[in-house]
């Protein structure tokens, strides 16, 4: 059974249309990338899988049910614009959080303290968030979103504001989420992120779908017919090459149709080229993102 | 314990551990105590130093003596102006007066003292004309006794029967009215004080971005019966705190200083009027609060717009003087009708005049009907702006908003 299943569903603001004809399932075991510049629909999809809005029409489904009051506490949600009581404690704030969660008084404050040694927090526990860094309080709002072990976790921009340690940390963290078997939504601007630790994408584009699939099949489908090679001294003419393109360290061989990489590396090799690098030119996520939207946004 | 009751719980502790929440209950009881007991002192320490005077008189018709004790003042004879001037600016006596030839026919006598003054002190005018008056009547023999009434001619004192003719339980006066009044006083205070708690409470949730948080795990509907609920038992509890301390303090208080305090008492019915138009009056205020901090984008904005609906609350006390003067116009039954002035407006005409059981009905009435209105009127406008950041809607975009639903 998927976490999440969204049908054919659409949702206007007045004359604007924030949301049209989207479909989609996230698995358990699964990472989930919610991708799209601003604008795309994707706050406007997470809040309608929260029952935050309601879509106007379409099936949301979460974790087999119908969105509701009930679901709520098996979901974790970390929205893009998030805060925490400023004069309460770090653990006041936890405790009274993790109590609409459904949580009892002992369950919160075993598993807080876990939660908070394992991110380096514990000593932070009885201080006033308002005394915490935007690094810290990020941390928290992060355990306040797992602290009562949802089946599904959705993340609304989760890195945004994090040193590069937390970072780390918080991509372990979904990592270790997902190895426990929960399916976990991971909306975010950060490309690289994505690529790190998603198994699946949906790239959203003025509220359609325009990307969707695993992201390796979706770089396979974008990856251009070119190698990257780095080597000591002048390339030689090579046979099937079309293009020769110099970037920064590395040159970029545009080969022709009939031409395999497999060829140019024998190619070269028969040459006597002393290479430092040979590669299959596979686009990143965010180039990918740059040839589906980019035209959309100039 | 189910969402509710667990945010009704967060909001109360979180208000009643608040500094102003505590610094203003326990303020409000000490500074009516003091009032109190300052007007008492310094009517009880001004007014010996009024009666204990030594007044010369310098009689230029003849036979003017003292015939009546004046309390604690002196009149002593002067034989001349500059008899009474030298026993004046040597302290002998504290202020004289003349009686001229022609009083009688100008009824004008002049008085000198070493004190500066707006006008003659009462105690020391009624000194005066006592002793002119009595010395007038006892000129044409008029007997002692009625010389006694005609200066003291009459006391009022009034009984109000009920409609059966019977001694009505509440009789009225200065002592029936104060605590009304400090009842009115009171709920003004308490109806702006807490709205502004549901106002600041909701306002400072989504300053700080806490919406989305807060409606991942529990309704708008909870989540705003919650801070209903939450903020007013707290305000209700500060009520309570001060309708109780009050009368104890006062009783306490007129065990030491004496007077009119001893007379005050705080009857039931006025108490429970007083809760009931708390709960309407500040279920009211409080969901035009939650309104306003639905539609603004911060709490300092919203605490902007608030006063405009929550000075309501105490427009009854500008017109408290009139109210006193015309206890039974017209107006102030419209101003017992409208539903932001009615919770004061009734507690201070409680006071004065008593409620027809017809108005009270009627203003409960449209109270409660415009709490449920306003309920919906904020459900509408929360669902519409709660996640709204940044600006502030057009009052052209509320009222369309509303009504696209």
């Amino acid at each position: 059974m998927p976490a999440v299943q969204v049908t054919d569903v659409a949702k206007s603001y007045e004359d604007k249309v924030a949301v049209s004809a989207l479909s989609f399932t996230v698995s358990p075991h699964e990472i989930f990338g919610l991708i799209g510049p601003n604008g795309a629909g994707k706050t406007t999809t997470i809040r309608m899988l929260m029952d935050i809005i309601q879509p106007d029409s379409g099936v949301v489904t979460i974790l087999g049910e119908k969105p509701s009051e009930a679901t709520k506490a098996r979901l974790g949600y970390l929205p893009e614009e998030r805060g925490l009581y400023r004069k309460l404690t770090v653990i006041e704030t936890i405790s009274y959080l993790a109590s609409l969660k459904g949580m009892d008084a002992r369950s919160i404050r075993a598993r807080a303290d876990v939660l908070l040694d394992q991110t380096g927090m514990l000593p932070q526990k009885k201080k006033r968030i308002e005394e915490l860094s935007k690094g810290m309080a990020q941390i928290i709002q992060l355990i306040v979103t797992i602290i009562h072990d949802p089946e599904l976790v959705i993340l609304d921009e989760p890195f945004s504001g994090l040193d590069p340690v937390n970072t780390e940390r918080v991509k372990d963290l979904l990592v270790d989420l997902r190895d426990q078997g929960k399916a976990v939504i991971l909306s975010t601007h950060q490309m690289n992120q994505v690529e790190a630790v998603c198994d699946r994408i949906l790239m959203m584009d003025n509220g359609r779908a325009v990307l969707y699939g695993a992201l390796d099949e979706i770089r396979t489908t974008y990856r251009g017919h070119s190698v990257l090679v780095q080597v000591e001294g002048k390339l030689p003419q090579l046979p099937g090459v079309v293009e020769q393109r110099e970037h920064k360290d590395h040159t970029e061989l545009v080969l022709n149709a009939a031409s395999t990489p497999q060829q140019v590396l024998r190619e070269l090799v028969n040459a006597g080229v002393s290479m430092d690098r040979f590669e299959v030119a596979t686009p990143s996520l965010n180039e990918i993102f740059l040839q589906v939207v980019g035209g959309n946004h100039e | 314990m189910n969402r509710t009751s667990l945010i009704i719980r967060h909001e109360f502790l979180h208000t009643i551990k608040k500094k102003g929440f505590i610094i203003l209950t326990l303020a409000l009881p000490v500074l009516v105590l003091l009032g109190i007991g300052i007007f008492q002192l310094a009517s009880s320490v001004v007014t010996p130093d009024v009666n204990a005077r030594r007044i010369g008189y310098v009689d230029h018709i003849g036979g003017f003596n003292p015939i009546y004790e004046q309390s604690a003042i002196q009149l002593i004879r002067m034989d001349s102006e500059d008899e009474a001037t030298q026993a004046l600016t040597q302290e002998e006596i504290d202020e004289y007066f003349v009686i001229p030839a022609d009083y009688v026919n100008t009824g004008i006598v002049a008085r000198y003292t070493l004190q500066k003054e707006l006008a003659p002190p009462p105690a020391v005018s009624g000194a005066i004309e006592g002793f002119l008056d009595s010395n007038l009547l006892a000129s044409r023999q008029v007997p002692r006794e009625l010389i006694g009434r005609v200066l003291t001619p009459v006391t009022v004192v009034t009984t109000t029967l009920t409609p059966a003719g019977v001694e009505a339980t509440d009789q009225g006066g200065f002592s029936s009215f104060i605590i009304p009044a400090l009842f009115g006083a009171m709920l003004a205070i308490a109806l702006n004080v807490s709205a502004n708690y549901v106002l600041q409470s909701l306002g400072e949730e989504k300053e700080n971005r806490l919406m989305e948080i807060l409606l991942s795990s529990v309704s708008p509907e909870q989540l705003l019966t919650g801070k209903l609920l939450g903020r007013g038992v707290a305000g209700l509890l500060q009520v309570l705190l001060w309708a109780i301390s009050i009368p104890i303090l006062l009783r306490f208080a007129s065990s030491t200083i004496g007077g009119f305090l001893n007379t005050i008492e705080l009857p039931t019915g006025l108490l429970l009027l007083g809760i009931a138009y708390f709960i309407l009056g500040y279920m009211l205020f409080a969901v035009v609060s939650l309104a306003i901090a639905a539609v603004c984008s911060t709490v300092r904005e919203a605490q902007g717009l608030a006063p405009l609906f929550t000075m309501f609350a105490i427009a009854p006390f500008w017109f408290v003087s009139l109210l006193m003067i015309f206890p039974n116009s017209p107006v102030w039954v419209v101003f017992s009708i409208v539903p932001f002035s009615a919770p004061v407006m009734i507690m201070l005409r409680l006071g004065l005049s008593g409620v027809p059981t017809w108005q009270l009905v009627t203003s409960m009435v449209v109270l409660a009907l415009s709490v449920a209105g306003g309920l919906w009127l904020a459900a509408r406008l929360l669902r519409i702006y709660l996640l709204m950041y940044g600006k502030r809607p057009r009052l052209r975009e509320i009222v369309k908003a509303i009504r696209a639903g």
